[in-house]
């Protein structure tokens, strides 16, 4: 296949220049002919090269990336866009990812033995790695093994996320596997493929494991743990070969390190880390400890997400009108619970009234005396619940629409979990109309907790009935 | 345009409803039968009126060793089949035998797909394609037929299997998982087990067909419960040989 010349039309695309010209395929930078179909992100298109010369293998491989790319979602995978007639004329649209791989980015920071770097360093393989873990963890949970991650084909995005590419050696759990013919014939590229591949298994996530951990190794000190074997004997070595420790190239790094790497290479899988998520776990916690242990502070968090999970600002819906006392309580009893459970949450007490409550001639009935009377019944509210470990803040809202202000309030101030009545008496309504709980709980971009209103007081009214009869 | 492919039915008419519903609530529009219809089961009268009913609409229908053996049933039964055909016979009226008897070895749906009972190697032996070298050759007699075909869909396994043609003419065994849409595109050469409708044996007692999509190139393999225990007790109430009514109880 020759190289298209920029302006070329192919299917309603219009391709621009070649960015990789790899033995595979060529990819180019496309968009729509008519840029209306424009998907709103930038546009890459795979073309294999299939002339007469070339082997029947990289047709297969990328039918297999065909099949399974389209199956694939999520932030780890640049998105399927269109394919074209695999018989008629072989092409594959999806995203252009912005970002470097990780091949430029090990290109960038050469290993240097000068202990200086060590903590940077260290920090760089614990956020990128735990990075690559939790994208291999997204295609596993989709029931696809990638089996040829190598430095080219991971891509580093700005935020430092990790997208992965390139899955002409993959499989699918639930789709016939094309490359399953190569039985004893090993799939993948040398240098990071794992034993179990060598001898022609195909479809064990553990596999990626320990290409991550290859990788890992090189990323610590510069050199390759099997070398990069060039026959297939060379690479039966790796069913029974331990590489040489990570900490003989590099003194300086920490143990850990080293065996989260060794565990990640260990020859037999079920020795591996069972799971990318628990590869990407076990980076973060270690990295923790140790930057805990040396005294230093690192900014910023390896895994932001997780540490926003765990302080999270719960919001509290508290209603001023139609409510009973056992729905007060039974709301402070969740929001104790909630709290008590993430010493570092913050609680936020919302409540919203009318707007036409206030008025402007009754003084009685003036705007910041219904605040401070409002403010004041949620601060009594709240007086019931332990608030020594957690910061808390009162606000009345002033709404027509209760639901969207509740909604509006959680979405402007990043609330992680909203707690609110479940409006138990408006039960037969809500077949009906939609209520302020089932639509707060549509659409908040949160947890939504609904509070049925418990015990005492149901108890208590239970058995006055009863006695009176 | 969907079509689904029910195979061994067994004179199962419980499994037989459920799977002609489940296949239109799926969108099949068309139907395929791959044969043994009847045998075993306690209900080939009403099954064979379905399938008549289902071949007059156009749908296009193999006969399987059981339908034959129902047709000429052995004087002297030498195993639970044979057994099982000389039950079979006597509660088919003219029309059903009749029905039976014509029904062709092999059958050509579309342009690209070739229905048979068991192997396209020699149809009428009743081969069992259980394995990539026996797939290997009833694909291999099938294109002998006719190089267009694309797909050979076939029964009388009672396990759904998907056979696939490699660059290097191996065929490669493949079990799907329920539900799943299989991407089968026609540059390649497939072989489908789909499956007994109403004799499922391995150890789940729910029938099995197969819904193939050509416009989409794909194949979905469904399993679908139904009521197993009303069609073991008609079997025994029918005075069939009470392992059959095992066998539907625990699906093997």
């Amino acid at each position: 296949m020759k190289l298209l010349t920029p302006g070329t039309e192919i299917d309603g695309f219009v391709v621009h220049e070649c960015i990789h010209a790899g033995g595979m395929a060529h990819i180019y930078r496309v968009g729509y002919a008519n840029a209306a179909r424009n998907p709103g992100f930038p546009l890459a298109m795979k073309i294999p090269r299939m002339t007469a010369g070339d082997g029947a293998e990289n047709i297969v491989s990328f039918e297999v990336e065909l099949t399974i790319l389209p199956t694939l979602s999520g932030h780890h995978v640049p998105r399927f866009v269109a394919a074209g007639d695999l018989m008629r004329l072989p092409y594959l649209v999806m995203e252009y990812v912005e970002g470097r791989t990780l091949q430029h980015w090990l290109e960038e920071h050469p290993r240097t033995l000068t202990p200086e770097g060590a903590l940077q360093d260290t920090a760089d393989i614990a956020r990128i790695g735990s990075a690559m873990a939790l994208a291999a963890h997204s295609i596993h949970q989709q029931n696809v093994c990638h089996l040829d991650l190598k430095p080219a084909n991971v891509l580093l995005r700005e935020g430092g996320s990790v997208v992965l590419l390139d899955f002409g050696l993959s499989c699918h759990a639930h789709y016939p596997d094309l490359l399953a013919e190569e039985m004893r014939k090993a799939v993948g590229s040398p240098t990071w493929i794992a034993p179990e591949q060598v001898v022609g298994v195909r479809g064990d996530l553990r596999s990626d494991i320990f290409a991550i951990g290859v990788m890992l190794y090189e990323m610590a000190t510069g050199e390759l743990p099997f070398g990069a074997p060039a026959t297939q004997g060379g690479m039966r070595q790796r069913l029974w070969m331990t590489p040489a420790p990570p900490r003989q190239h590099r003194p300086d790094l920490p143990e850990w390190l080293q065996e989260v790497i060794l565990r990640c290479l260990e020859p037999e899988a079920a020795q591996r880390y069972p799971s990318a998520a628990h590869l990407a776990f076990g980076l973060a916690v270690h990295f923790k400890r140790w930057i805990k242990a040396a005294g230093m502070h690192y900014q910023p968090s390896p895994l932001p997400a997780r540490q926003i999970e765990q302080v999270p600002i719960v919001m509290v819906a508290v209603p001023h009108d139609d409510v009973t006392d056992a729905t007060l309580y039974s709301l402070r009893e969740a929001a104790a619970r909630s709290l008590g459970i993430r010493p570092g949450a913050r609680l936020a007490c919302v409540t919203v009234i009318s707007p036409s409550a206030s008025s402007t001639s009754d003084s009685a009935r003036s705007e910041t005396m219904l605040h401070r009377t409002h403010l004041a019944r949620l601060k009594q509210w709240a007086a019931g619940l332990d608030l020594s470990r957690h910061s808390a803040s009162y606000h009345v809202l002033e709404a027509g629409d209760v639901a969207q202000a509740l909604v509006r309030y959680a979405e402007g101030n990043r609330v992680g979990m909203m707690i609110l009545g479940a409006a138990t008496h408006g039960l037969q309504l809500q077949r009906f109309i939609d209520t302020v709980p089932i639509r707060v709980a549509r659409d908040a971009p949160c947890t939504v907790i609904l509070v049925k209103q418990q015990l005492p007081f149901e108890q208590l009214h239970h058995s006055a009935t009863a006695a009176a009869s | 345009m969907k079509i689904a492919l029910l195979s061994d039915i067994h004179a199962n008419l419980q499994a037989l409803e459920a799977c002609l519903e489940h296949a239109r609530a799926h969108g099949a529009r068309q139907f395929a039968l791959l044969g043994d219809l009847v045998g075993y089961g306690a209900d080939p009268g009403p099954v064979l009126d379905r399938v008549m009913q289902l071949v007059a609409e156009g749908t296009p229908c193999v006969r399987g060793n059981h339908d034959a053996a129902a047709v000429a049933p052995p004087a002297v039964a030498e195993n639970l089949g044979e057994q099982s055909a000389q039950w079979t016979h006597p509660r088919l009226n003219a029309q059903q035998l009749a029905f039976l008897s014509g029904l062709p070895l092999t059958a050509r749906m579309g342009m690209d797909a070739l229905l048979v009972h068991a192997s396209a190697d020699g149809p009428e032996r009743w081969h069992y394609v259980a394995d990539g070298n026996a797939a290997e050759r009833s694909m291999a007699a099938a294109t002998r037929m006719d190089p267009a075909i694309r797909y050979v869909f076939s029964g009388h396994v009672h396990e759904q299997a998907l056979y696939f043609l490699t660059p290097t003419a191996k065929l490669m065994r493949f079990s799907p998982q329920p539900g799943v849409p299989v991407p089968v595109p026609p540059h390649r050469q497939w072989l489908a087990i789909v499956g007994s409708c109403g004799q499922p044996r391995d150890g789940d007692t729910r029938a099995m067909y197969a819904l193939f999509d050509p416009d989409a190139a794909t194949i979905t393999f469904q399993r679908v419960p139904y009521d197993h225990m009303a069609a073991a007790a008609a079997v025994r109430a029918g005075g069939l040989p009470a392992f059959f009514a095992d066998r539907l109880e625990k699906g093997r």
